[in-house]
């Protein structure tokens, strides 16, 4: 497909970039960070986190930075008192929705739920703890699964159907009660389909996804493989 | 030629009625069925069997006539001649006193309650039999497809609509001829129409009672748009909570298709188009387009971030147009009398009639149709009767859990889309609930909210978890536990779910709370600061303050 080039302003200063790119993917390119946890470069659009929300000058609402193109003459505000304040709400009801304890955690110090917040300066949560009962699944020889750490980004879903072809995980339930299955709801290490590979570990941006054996605080974990097989996969 | 098989079937109908005295129609409306209308029609059957007089009377069956409050509702040959609470055992009296129905039985159709409402959608207001094609025909159905296919070009066809200033009835009101003009522009080899029947709003019936009564307007409708906007297949979305509505579509497909009015090559023109029924599995954010469309394509029902909207890239990636049921039922009378006359119903920038399904604390229930600009009160106290009991109106609820409650004092506010909105509710796709003084404001925002959190798809997180907080929230503060910090917190938590959520289904969510809020912020605080429900429903706080100390 043919691109144009356009031309617009990202927080006043003027940048250019092809009209098939989103508005995050320009504002990285270009040194502006823009919050975020569903999306990963490499995997599709589900733009369902909300922390990328901006301001677009003549737009009705908030538009989410990761699902959006740009367009010529756009005017894009990526911060501001407001957009802050609701990055902060949004980030404190993912800590109360589920069991985020950074002390115990395996992902401690590489956590992106853990950055974001630090980031958006989060120092205790306000409202009510939801407290939900969430499974533990360790039946997997290699990984494990704590939903209690799960924030529901679907990265997991999406690289396992997306890049590794296998499909093992999908969401299943409905609003505060949906949560990640395997297969059709059996054990992670009963899977007929996974092929424990580990690409869902290494992009889990939390502790949710974890390699057994991993102790608190151990576990980093690497996203840039996608970008890798992306490539090789659009020159072929 | 399509007009020579109508005026065919239509002769041959007309002759078959002849030798008729009588057509009793017996509502077989969902309402109507629950209070034992098919017992009733059997009833009817073998008195007149029995009488010997089934010769000369036909029974057969019949849509819904609105007033479902005074059913099972039997009609001898039109609107003015009606037999309300009729049951087996007054069958023989309706027999026999057919023409001169006693008071007892006898339907009131003066009142205001029919008098005050104008028919455009449920024009033919249940007096066709919703099996039967050639019924519809008779009474003047396909002559708007026939009109469209044989003298319209597609252009035309989307002009006709643009200028009647028809705006959708699924609850945005965007205007229709603009969505279809977009389609019909938009570049695509194939090309879907998709008719949204997944109604799921508490409290509303109006496109059940329309997709019962009138499967072959529906169909006519949506054949048009696939004309209009250059598309070969359709599909009606249907929830399967309607088996009926879904029973009777796929009947009216069959019959249509039997005579020509849909598949190859409709009615002897070049335009093929096919429909097929879709069901919905009880999930309330399919009624969000995209989720609709991820629903017919086999996946998850999630929404997905717009643009693109379906419009550019719907149902497999094709250019989609989706309306609303009843959307689709005023395009065949638009066509067939014209956008002139469509146009002239209504105010300024609503133009037309829209249905209501009218429940709650008013004395007459059930299904209303009147021109845009009528005002609130005339529906309240006029066509639904007013309140029962001598208590007092409260408040009017309109557009479920996306919409918001009018207190009294907006009660002369003309109903049309910019109105509501300017109060703080929405026009919605119909519900409307009358509430009086014995509904308690917090209460009815926890309801409509634990309804958003358990229908939220769970993909977002301000709707995944802003409505669960929400509903805490208003829970502990119908309890008496909350203090006025949670109510900062509840209002704050509505701005960012308003703002920042995927889909409409989190952008409205917070609707029910930010207008009870505006208007019956004093309840909210009695019961925050006095532990008082001033309306004695949150029973942890029923009893009032000083007899409690």
């Amino acid at each position: 497909m043919n691109s144009n080039v356009v031309t617009l302003s990202i927080n006043g200063k003027e940048v250019s970039g092809r009209d098939d790119e989103t508005i995050l993917e320009l504002a990285l390119e270009n040194g502006i960070q823009i919050p975020r946890l569903c999306y990963l470069e490499g995997l599709s659009i589900v733009g369902a986190c909300r922390l990328c929300m901006v301001e677009v000058l003549g737009a009705k609402g908030l538009i989410a930075a990761c699902a959006t193109r740009i367009t010529e003459g756009m005017v894009v505000q990526t911060d501001s008192e407001r957009l802050a304040e609701y990055r902060r709400s949004i980030l404190e009801m993912l800590f109360a929705e589920g069991f985020h304890v950074c002390s115990v955690c395996v992902a401690n110090g590489h956590c992106e739920l853990q950055t974001q917040a630090a980031h958006a300066g989060i120092d205790h949560i306000d409202l009510p703890y939801l407290y939900p009962r969430r499974k533990v699944d360790a039946s997997h020889r290699l990984f494990g699964l704590d939903a209690n750490r799960c924030i529901l980004c679907t990265r997991c879903v999406r690289v396992c159907s997306e890049i590794e072809g296998a499909r093992t995980w999908s969401v299943s339930g409905r609003g505060i009660e949906a949560h990640i299955i395997s297969d059709f709801a059996t054990p992670w290490g009963e899977s007929t389909t996974c092929t424990s590979c580990g690409k869902c570990v290494q992009v889990c941006p939390t502790g949710a996804l974890f390699m057994k054996g991993a102790s608190t605080a151990e576990l980093e974990k690497r996203t840039d493989f996608l970008s890798w097989i992306t490539a090789m996969r659009e020159q072929r | 030629m399509l007009s020579d098989e109508l005026k065919r079937i239509t002769g041959h109908e007309l002759e078959e009625r002849q030798p008729l005295k009588h057509r009793l129609h017996v509502c077989m409306g969902t309402g109507c069925i629950s209070a034992g209308s098919d017992r009733v029609k059997t009833a009817l059957e073998t008195e007149l069997r029995v009488m010997n007089l089934d010769g000369t009377y036909a029974v057969t069956t019949g849509g819904c006539r609105g007033l479902c409050a005074a059913g099972p509702l039997v009609a001898i040959d039109g609107d003015t001649n009606i037999a309300q609470r009729v049951t087996t055992e007054n069958v023989p009296e309706l027999v026999q006193r057919m023409t001169d129905l006693p008071d007892s039985l006898r339907l009131p159709t003066e009142m205001p309650f029919f008098r005050n409402q104008k028919k455009v959608v449920l024009e033919y207001s249940g007096n066709l039999d919703p099996n039967r094609i050639d019924d519809y025909i008779t009474a003047g159905g396909y002559t708007a497809l026939n009109h469209a296919l044989t003298e319209m070009t597609p252009a035309q066809t989307v002009d006709e609509i643009m200028r009647s200033g028809l705006r959708g009835r699924g609850g945005a009101g965007y205007p229709t001829g603009l969505k279809w003009q977009t389609v019909a522009k938009a570049h695509g080899e194939r090309k879907f129409v998709i008719c949204n029947g997944d109604e799921g709003d508490p409290g509303a019936f109006m496109d059940r009672s329309v997709m019962e009564d009138y499967p072959f307007k529906v169909l006519e409708g949506v054949t048009i748009a696939g004309y209009a906007i250059g598309a070969q297949q359709g599909y009606l979305y249907v929830r399967a909570e309607y088996p009926l509505a879904v029973k009777r579509l796929k009947s009216a497909i069959r019959q249509a298709e039997k005579i020509g009015l849909l598949g190859s090559n409709i009615g002897g023109t070049p335009f093929s188009f096919n429909i097929d029924v879709r069901l919905g599995a009880g999930a309330f954010v399919c009624g969000e387009e995209t989720a609709l469309i991820a629903s017919i394509e086999g996946k998850r029902g999630h929404p997905r971030p717009r643009p693109p909207y379906p419009a550019a890239r719907g149902l497999w990636g094709c250019p989609t147009l989706i309306n609303n049921v009843e959307t689709f039922s005023s395009i065949a009378p638009i066509i067939r009398q014209g956008a002139d006359w469509f146009a002239g119903i209504g105010t300024e920038k609503s133009k037309g009639t829209k249905v209501f399904a009218l429940s709650g604390r008013v004395n007459y229930t059930g299904l209303i149709e009147v021109p845009m600009g009528t005002t609130l009160r005339e529906i309240v106290f006029e066509i639904g009767g007013g309140i029962p009991d001598g208590r007092q109106f409260k408040a009017i609820q309109t557009g479920g859990p996306s919409g918001g409650c009018i207190p009294a004092e907006f009660l002369d506010t003309p109903v049309d889309y910019e109105s509501l909105a300017a109060l703080g509710s929405i026009m919605g796709s119909g519900g409307m609930i009358v509430m009086d003084d014995t509904s308690c404001m917090v209460d009815v925002a926890r309801y409509f909210m634990e309804f958003c959190k358990t229908e939220s798809c769970g993909k977002c997180a301000p709707c995944r978890i802003g409505t669960a907080q929400m509903h805490d929230l208003l829970t502990i503060i119908t309890a008496g536990q909350a203090t006025l910090e949670d109510l900062e917190r509840l209002e704050k938590l509505c701005d960012m779910v308003r703002s920042t959520s995927l889909c409409g289904l989190g952008q409205s969510a917070p609707n029910p709370v930010i207008s009870t809020l505006r208007y019956f912020r004093h309840e909210y605080v009695s019961h925050i600061v006095d532990h008082h429900c001033p309306a004695g429903v949150c029973s942890a706080l029923s009893q009032p303050q000083e007899a409690a100390e």
